[in-house]
């Protein structure tokens, strides 16, 4: 039997080595005169891990890491190669307690298949969904959305059927679907997985989303910080060209549908869907007013679904296994699962897919294992750079939408950073004002001139300069954001910025 | 042929192939970038006409967009994250080093040419700040040390 070794190629586990201990590996086995069929996987997800090398064996995948190339002689030497015992053993990659007591169904393939091989995703239940969609009617399928309770993940959480449903409802000539994967929330790195590690799942997904309100073009709008993941996807819509899964008769069906990728350049506001689109159309990322909703008049003024990479990705498990299938995990109305990520100062980061109801302590302490750097944590931020920072007593919400928003925090699209306490809450809502003036479009003026004057009362703050005057006068600021921005870039700064002034007056100089 | 008879092709052969696609001029411009490094302003005038926008229009573009640049880069440029996630893991103390060994700031080349330092805010290596990325290199969990050796096995294979 052919040895087959897994070392992934996912830009993460790259850069803690991954690619270095891919070729050592390869030439240790030459050097050996040993057979191996070197794969390159996704990520599993568990990143204290990586580079997480796997091989094939009887039992199940098992699993060593980190391993970086200087350990790679000795792992020949303990013989891996037929899941011999070395210190970096970790056993069968599944058992891992981390990764075993998941839900993953977005992520079902990823760390497992090779990312750049069709044949394997078909092989372990890809394009399962297409199949189906394709002997259903475009109601049907927007149905067995609507029923799977699917709600958008970049964050904004909307109904994903109720969208495609407008869509699909009305006329135009040319309708397209956008993939929004400006993933540029940090602590988020949930995009970039699936389109390192399982490219097929959005294209289906994206072809689906197609077949079902009747547009023929798709595009996916990816971060120009993300050049592993363009590489993958192009090569991956090559494949897909080639065997009929995209094109002008996909599977024979007469349906058309194409697919092509396009770079933003840096601006983190083109994730907001109306800047997406006016960047689409090769003009600055300036918001646009709604209504129209991008449903009615979107990209070119047609009627346009613009949906989040795991929105998309999760759309071929709905069509596979049904939707019923789907809302069958989760809690209230938040339905499915959430990949959430755990970044910053925790011992444990990585991704966890999980149906939607977990507290954010268990994500915390049994998934991530308290702080990396071994002190108390003092603050995480959930929901990326406009999501609010929780204190410990709030550890207890459950991820659920509802759940969030009654705490007036943000799930958002499952970001967790974690931060020790060493930080200060002041020079982190400064930050926030800092960055909103850095990636304001600059077309309302709240936003504009809110971030700017924001950035200048911090610092005030920060020196210890009329806190009586300047403490209200934030507050002040943070209401004209929140109640008179154009888009939630500069609605939603006051999240951080009041909730860490709330929560941590001490570090702004008033005492609580 | 001259540099700027040769840039003015390169250009033009960039124009000739992309401008048919609906809403062409942000992969145009990334086309001249990734060719030569920057958006010269000489490339304005010919981008516009064959778009039928007015120079101010793609100006307009080229700066609103932080990734797009009018300047000629360093031999390198390092993308260094100052996000959230890496400011949780010592980023600020990061980027104080990184500012003080290459003697830049953001937004500036060093005086030999080697290296442009450019901020930018999120590379999805969120698990392993903190984190920056060197052309389309990118490295996690760096630490003053760690960036130190990166930069001079840079320059030695330079």
């Amino acid at each position: 039997m052919s040895i087959t070794v897994y070392v992934p190629c996912d830009s993460s586990a790259i850069s803690l080595g991954a690619g270095r201990v891919a070729k050592a590996i390869g030439q240790e086995a030459a050097k050996r005169g040993i057979e191996i069929n070197l794969v390159r996987n996704g990520s599993r997800g568990m990143y204290w891990l990586e580079p997480l090398v796997e091989v094939a064996t009887a039992k199940g995948r098992v699993a060593y890491g980190p391993v970086q190339p200087g350990d790679v002689s000795g792992l020949f030497d303990a013989g891996f190669t037929d899941g011999g015992a070395h210190a970096l053993g970790l056993g069968l990659t599944e058992e891992i307690d981390y990764f075993k007591k998941q839900q993953r169904l977005t992520f079902a393939r990823i760390g497992k298949t090779d990312p750049a091989s069709l044949t394997d995703y078909i092989e372990n239940d890809g394009y399962s969904g297409l199949k189906n969609a394709l002997a259903m009617s475009q109601e049907q399928i927007v149905q067995a959305v609507t029923d799977s309770g699917l709600r958008g993940r970049g964050g904004a959480a909307f109904p994903t059927g109720i969208k495609w449903k407008t869509v699909l409802n009305t006329a135009s000539l040319q309708k397209y679907i956008i993939c929004n994967a400006d993933e540029g929330d940090s602590g988020t790195f949930s995009d970039r997985m699936v389109m390192e590690g399982d490219p097929f799942v959005l294209i289906e997904g994206m072809t689906i989303a197609g077949l079902a309100v009747d547009a023929t073009q798709g595009y996916i709008y990816l971060r120009v910080e993300y050049p592993h993941a363009l590489e993958v996807l192009n090569a991956a819509i090559a494949s897909a060209y080639k065997e009929g899964y995209l094109g002008d008769n996909i599977q024979g069906s007469g349906l058309t549908f194409n697919l092509e990728v396009r770079l933003g350049a840096g601006a983190y506001v083109c994730g907001e869907e109306t800047s997406l689109m006016e960047s689409l159309e090769g003009k600055r990322g300036l918001v646009r007013f709604k209504p129209p909703l991008p449903a009615i008049s979107g990209l070119f003024g047609q009627p346009t679904v613009v949906n989040n990479v795991i929105s998309l990705a999760s759309v071929p498990v709905i069509l596979d296994k049904g939707g019923d299938y789907y809302r069958d995990f989760g809690m209230g109305r938040s339905r499915g699962t959430l990949p959430v990520q755990l970044a910053g100062n925790i011992k444990r980061p990585g991704l966890v897919e999980l149906g939607f109801g977990l507290t954010l302590r268990e994500l915390l302490y049994d998934f991530g294992g308290g702080s990396a750097s071994g002190r108390p944590i003092k603050a995480v931020q959930v929901g990326g750079p406009l999501g609010a920072y929780l204190p410990e007593s709030q550890f207890d919400t459950p991820l659920d939408y509802e759940a969030f928003a009654a705490n007036w925090t943000v799930l958002g699209h499952g970001g967790i950073v974690v931060f020790d306490d060493t930080v200060n809450m002041a020079k982190m809502a400064r930050y926030s004002m800092e960055f909103c003036k850095i990636e304001s479009c600059g077309k309302c003026t709240p936003c504009r001139i809110g971030s700017t004057r924001g950035v200048e009362v911090m610092d005030d703050i920060i020196n210890g300069r009329n806190l009586d005057k300047n403490i209200p006068l934030l507050r002040d600021l943070c209401d004209t954001l929140l109640n008179g921005s154009l888009c939630a870039l500069g609605g939603m700064t006051p999240y951080p910025v009041l909730s860490a002034l709330n929560h941590f007056p001490e570090d702004f100089g008033v005492n609580a | 042929m001259t540099e700027s008879g040769s840039t003015q092709t390169t250009v033009q052969e960039i124009i000739a192939a992309l401008k048919d696609k609906p809403g062409a001029l942000l992969p145009i411009l990334h086309g001249v970038q990734d060719a030569l490094g920057y958006i010269p302003e000489g490339s304005v005038p010919d981008i516009a006409t064959a778009l039928s926008l007015s120079r101010a229009e793609v100006h307009g573009v080229i700066s609103f967009y932080h990734y797009f640049r009018d300047t000629p880069p360093g031999k390198q440029t390092i993308h260094l994250c100052r996000a959230e996630s890496c400011q949780a893991m010592g980023g600020r103390q990061l980027e104080e080093h990184v500012k003080a060994k290459l003697g830049i700031d953001f937004h500036e080349t060093t005086a030999d040419g080697k290296f442009s330092l450019e901020p930018v805010y999120c590379l999805g290596n969120c698990a392993c700040s903190p984190a920056m990325q060197i052309g389309k290199e990118i490295y996690g969990r760096v630490t003053a040390d760690s960036f130190d050796a990166t930069i001079a096995n840079t320059e030695a294979s330079a």
